[in-house]
């Protein structure tokens, strides 16, 4: 416990960030993530490093296109509508085959919205956020302490896949301060032979871009990107289960909604009803292989997110529909509270 | 096994964050688990502020509270907001320089402590908000001078370190208080 300090989730990003090697960073403000910013802004040019606020987030998403093609760790941040505006430039980076990380503390949508907490950019995160066919790495904290950790994760995750990698948070992670330890063992940032950091009259222009104007090619790209997406399906998929040994009835929740859940499980728990929790941790890959054995054993599902029922979707597939899955949610920046999702549970251990 | 919940209400400005940090950084010090969660948004600027604290022994499920131990109220739109919020038998303390009215709820502990008239008859107008949490640790007998002072030096910046002081010095007015 010696080393643990007591953070919010923002500045437990940054320093992880920091920690993790990732000396440039380029951001906008925007609640409920500015601390971020802020916390970059005190710190990077003490170390030698970069922040720098960008005249918007498409900007500072295309600086961190460009540090990433010179062979940095690099990452940026926002909320909700600054995402959607960097979606091109994240379209980009996925095409490009580069590692970056970028935080989106998710608040209420859609457009403008509000700035409470909020997890409706579910979508956005794994089914794409910009054009064409790509995946992102999703992570999914449900602590402070995951906050950096995570934060770690990514970096390590990114470099190793040559793809980006989001962590996806959301107000009240970002906004609330737990302990964290800050210790890492960090992988060190592989070579990157790709990297455009200069030929030294030694080898041949390295070319980092997304263009590619030959149909046959632009294919091959894409199957060849899809193979690594499978390598991380199969490898990375990362989960919790609490209390689901012999559990009948199931519910399933990411970041602050899994944390409202467990409370809830540990109500019902007291009442008698066998319920348990999985809480996946990256959200890109889904992990399926949970929910599949989970499948066979219980009588029902209950989804309970922040939105208006995003998350539902993949459940539902993971399980190919063997059991009924439904919805508990808030939307708006509203939190279902622990009786909310207790009554959920109620309602099918008595099999309504 | 035991789990607190306090949760720390008033205007932007009367250190309700902070009391709350302070409270949170002593379960640290305690090697606790410890939540700590602030409002944020427009109701922080120029409007109410408050912060959710929860102390445990066992890992903490959700940082946001329902039902709360400790109410501690520095305005009346604070007491009008989450008087109903706590449990029978918890205990509510305010303001009594800033809210007139008396608590209305029967089932629960009140503490009437004139915090702002107090803070600046002691010449340190700034410090209500620790008066009040001296007080706090006092009725629920945590009030412990060495593990205070460990825990000012964590939540005090080595920059601020003239404010030690004066800031223990408030807890003990809030303490002692209507002894």
């Amino acid at each position: 416990m010696a080393n643990k300090v007591l953070m919010k989730g923002n500045e437990a990003i940054a320093e992880a960030a920091i920690k993790a090697g990732c000396m440039h960073y380029f951001g906008y403000p925007i609640t409920p993530q500015t601390e971020i910013a802020a916390y970059m802004a005190k710190r990077m040019p003490k170390i030698g490093g970069t922040f720098l606020q960008a005249e918007s987030e498409i900007a500072a998403i295309n600086m961190v296109y460009g540090v990433s093609a010179a062979g940095y760790r690099v990452m940026t941040s926002s909320s909700s509508p600054g995402i959607s505006l960097k979606s091109e430039g994240i379209s980009y980076l996925a095409g490009a085959d580069l590692p970056a990380v970028i935080i989106n503390v998710q608040r209420g949508g859609p457009g403008l919205g509000g700035i409470q907490p909020s997890q409706s950019d579910y979508f956005q995160a794994t089914k794409g956020g910009g054009h064409g066919d790509f995946h992102l790495i999703v992570l999914a904290p449900g602590s402070v302490q995951e906050m950096a950790s995570l934060t770690v994760k990514g970096f390590e995750l990114a470099d190793k896949y040559r793809m980006p990698a989001m962590i996806l948070a959301d107000g009240t992670m970002g906004q609330m301060m737990e302990p964290v330890e800050l210790d890492f063992d960090v992988a060190p940032a592989p070579e990157k032979p790709w990297a455009t950091n200069g030929t030294k009259m030694q080898r041949k222009h390295n070319i980092v871009n997304s263009l590619s104007l030959i149909p046959e090619e632009l294919e091959k790209f894409n199957f060849k990107r899809f193979e690594r997406y499978k390598l991380v399906e199969e490898n990375e998929a990362m989960y919790e289960e609490y209390k689901t040994e012999d559990a009948d009835i199931l519910v399933t929740a990411y970041g602050i909604a899994s944390r409202v859940t467990k409370n809830a499980v540990d109500e019902a728990r007291k009442k008698g009803i066998k319920v348990g929790l999985i809480r996946p941790i990256t959200v890109w890959p889904f992990p399926k292989k949970p929910f599949e054995k989970m499948a066979e054993k219980v009588k029902h599902i209950v989804c309970v997110e922040l939105s208006m029922g995003q998350m539902i979707e993949d459940v539902k597939l993971a399980v190919s529909c063997k059991v009924p899955v439904t919805l508990c949610n808030r939307a708006g920046g509203m939190i279902p509270s622990t009786e909310q999702i207790l009554a959920e549970i109620e309602k099918y251990a008595k099999g309504e | 096994m035991k789990t607190t919940k306090y949760l720390f209400s008033g205007f932007g400005g009367q250190g309700i964050l902070f009391s709350g940090k302070f409270l949170a950084y002593k379960g640290l010090t305690e090697d606790k688990n410890v939540s700590w969660l602030p409002s944020y948004g427009p109701e922080m600027r120029g409007g109410t502020a408050s912060c959710s604290v929860i102390i445990s022994d066992e890992s903490i499920g959700s940082p946001i509270i329902d039902k709360t131990d400790v109410l501690v109220a520095m305005n009346l739109p604070s007491l009008d907001k989450f008087e109903g919020t706590v449990k029978a038998g918890g205990t509510i303390i305010l303001d009594s320089t800033l809210i007139e009215r008396k608590v209305e709820r029967t089932d629960v502990n009140v503490i009437y402590l004139p915090a702002t008239r107090l803070a600046s008859e002691n010449n340190c107008p700034t410090l209500a908000n620790m008066i009040i949490v001296g007080k706090l640790l006092k009725v629920t007998g945590e009030y412990d001078d060495a593990t205070i002072d460990a825990t000012l030096k964590k939540v005090i910046s080595a920059k601020h370190a003239d404010m030690l002081d004066v800031n223990k010095k408030a807890m003990e007015i809030g303490a002692n208080y209507g002894d």
